[in-house]
């Protein structure tokens, strides 16, 4: 294998088993429309998203380094960083444990409601964004369903980072549930009891046979909701009061200096996000490659 | 059947996961719909019958019914030469496809600012012809367009590669062309997938709220979507008005969740 192909491989989300497909399947086609179907993917991609993104990183390159540098590190940008990645981080982390009990739960155990709860799991994709922040600031307010008993406990969610947080894992709830859960399926019910039957307890049957099994796909799911979460606003903006240098979101750093007419250093904290966004991207490929193995091997 | 875990875990595992299900997802759909109703149902209905409410509703239908034809007409396009087709770069294209995804909506917002906006690449051309798309509704079909991108493609790549194109050659060989082999032997393979997809990409279309921010401007009556409707009433401390507009969106990701759920069976009884 050349040091290209291996590359490719590495890169390819489908792994070695399509490059082999392709590699047979590389005689002239017999089906139409290879042009027509390609051209118009491209050209759309171009259109819609290459070349609009493009600007965001043309319109930074007309600054100096020092001037972008500046830009992306004054304190009130920092703040932001520093909150939106930290929540975005306890929210994957949050979502990563309950996503993996409630995707144990949903194809190990019956119990009544358990369809309608696996259902329920897609509601943060199938809300919109608005609706979800008014509804979580609404309840974790201080005269709210939940923010009464937590206030009375001295635990005030709304308006402060804590809000920042509960929008987030709300939003970021299905990725590990349904990264996990397909993984779960697939895994025999024979391996937890001939772990069991060999004397392993639960604690040790989960350490030593479900968690390296699951492993990739948890973490595929955990950079999902933590990407997600990251470029978060709709609802994130009615929590989490807004103030700035303490509960201010990189987002909302964006849109203020655009209200500012300040489109140079909006454009610049947004390639800071932009990079991130990409490199995030390339690791969960990688992540998802890695599952489709772990999933190959083991079938 | 069953783990022979202990009962004590098994039931601690399902009380923790409905808990966190429950504060998470049942309790503020429902207080959606307690808040809205809180006031009475006068309140509710004059909220949804104000004529900056209606102008929203309309908006917000003509942005989803711009954007998701396109994008099924794209998602279709990119998955019939991804999956049935080889050619080098295949997984560069893919990834790309998927961008979308990981941009934050209000940078999505932002890079239709940069191009179109007044002092954009074609701000002065546009001005010269008088013609607007940012803070106009142009801009928002654009912004709606570019999150709900990737929805139908990535709903049906994986479905048509997983399916190959031992049929489609076939029908080919029979003599079919391409238009009869599409409509008759992929479409109905696809069908449920793409349906899906439609589905996906038509409640975020509807409910896209970061990326048609940046660009709407928040003229009332006119750039108004319903998500953006709903932020100008709760902002104006009117929460029975923005919680009754959110109602519709709460009820339109209902119907979402019930037809993934019955799409999903189909999909299942067809393969079985």
């Amino acid at each position: 294998m050349s040091v290209s192909t291996a590359i490719a491989t590495a890169f390819d989300p489908d792994g070695p088993r399509v490059l082999a497909a392709r590699v047979t399947r590389r005689r002239a086609s017999v089906l139409p429309g290879f042009g027509l179907s390609l051209g118009f993917t491209l050209v759309y991609l171009s259109l819609i998203v290459l070349i609009p993104l493009s600007a965001a990183f043309f319109k930074t390159a007309q600054m100096t380094w020092p001037a972008f540098v500046e830009t992306v590190t004054t304190p009130r940008a920092i703040a932001s960083y520093k909150l939106t990645f930290g929540a975005s981080l306890a929210a994957a982390a949050t979502n990563a444990l309950f996503g993996l009990i409630v995707a144990w739960v949903l194809t190990r155990y019956p119990f009544p409601g358990r369809r309608m709860a696996d259902a329920l799991v897609d509601l943060p994709f199938a809300l919109p964004t608005a609706v979800a922040g008014i509804a979580l600031t609404g309840l974790f307010a201080p005269n709210g369903w939940f923010g009464q008993g937590l206030s009375q406990a001295g635990i005030k969610v709304a308006f402060t980072p804590l809000g920042v947080y509960v929008a987030l894992t709300f939003i970021g709830l299905p990725f590990v549930v349904r990264t996990v859960q397909p993984v779960l399926a697939t895994l025999p019910h024979e391996l937890e009891e001939a772990a069991a039957t060999l004397g392993a307890g639960a604690a040790q049957t989960f350490r030593r046979v479900v968690l390296p099994i699951v492993l990739p796909a948890l973490l595929t799911g955990f950079a999902l909701a933590f990407a997600r979460a990251v470029g978060e606003y709709g609802s994130v903006i009615f929590i989490a009061g807004n103030m700035p240098m303490i509960s201010e979101i990189t987002p909302l750093v964006i849109i203020t200096r655009l209200e500012q007419y300040d489109y140079q250093g909006a454009t610049a904290i947004s390639v800071v996000m932009l990079v991130v966004s990409f490199a995030l991207l390339l690791l969960i490929n990688l992540l998802q490659a890695w599952t489709r193995r772990r999933l190959g091997a083991q079938v | 059947m069953t783990t022979r875990s202990s009962p004590w875990l098994r039931r601690l595992l399902i009380a923790l996961a409905l808990a966190f299900l429950t504060v998470f997802l049942f309790v503020p759909l429902v207080f959606v719909f307690a808040e809205a109703f809180k006031k009475g149902y006068d309140v509710f209905a004059t909220a949804i019958v104000d004529p900056d409410a209606l102008s929203a509703i309309r908006l917000t239908l003509t942005a989803a019914a711009i954007a998701v034809p396109l994008n099924l007409l794209f998602g279709v396009a990119a998955a019939w030469a991804i999956a049935k087709f080889a050619f080098p770069g295949k997984s560069v294209l893919t990834t790309l496809i998927d961008l979308p995804f990981s941009v934050s909506p209000v940078i999505a917002g932002l890079i239709f600012v940069l191009v179109f906006g007044l002092q954009g690449w074609f701000g002065p051309w546009l001005k010269d012809h008088d013609l607007k798309v940012v803070f106009a509704v142009p801009g928002i079909v654009l912004a709606t367009i570019f999150v709900t991108f990737p929805f139908v493609a990535r709903e049906l790549i994986p479905l048509m590669q997983a399916q190959g194109v031992e049929q489609e050659e076939a029908a080919a060989v029979l003599g079919a062309g391409g238009w009869t082999t599409f409509l008759r032997v992929t479409l109905p393979n696809i069908k449920w997938g793409l349906l899906y997809g439609v589905i996906l990409c038509n409640a975020r279309a509807m409910g896209e709220f970061g990326a048609v921010a940046v660009v709407s401007g928040h003229i009332r009556g006119q750039t108004n979507t319903m998500p953006l409707h709903i932020e100008i009433l709760y902002n104006e401390y009117q929460f029975s008005a923005a919680f009754a507009v959110a109602t519709l969106l709460a009820l339109l990701a209902l119907v979402t969740l019930v037809l993934k759920v019955l799409v999903e069976r189909k999909a299942h009884g067809s393969v079985a």
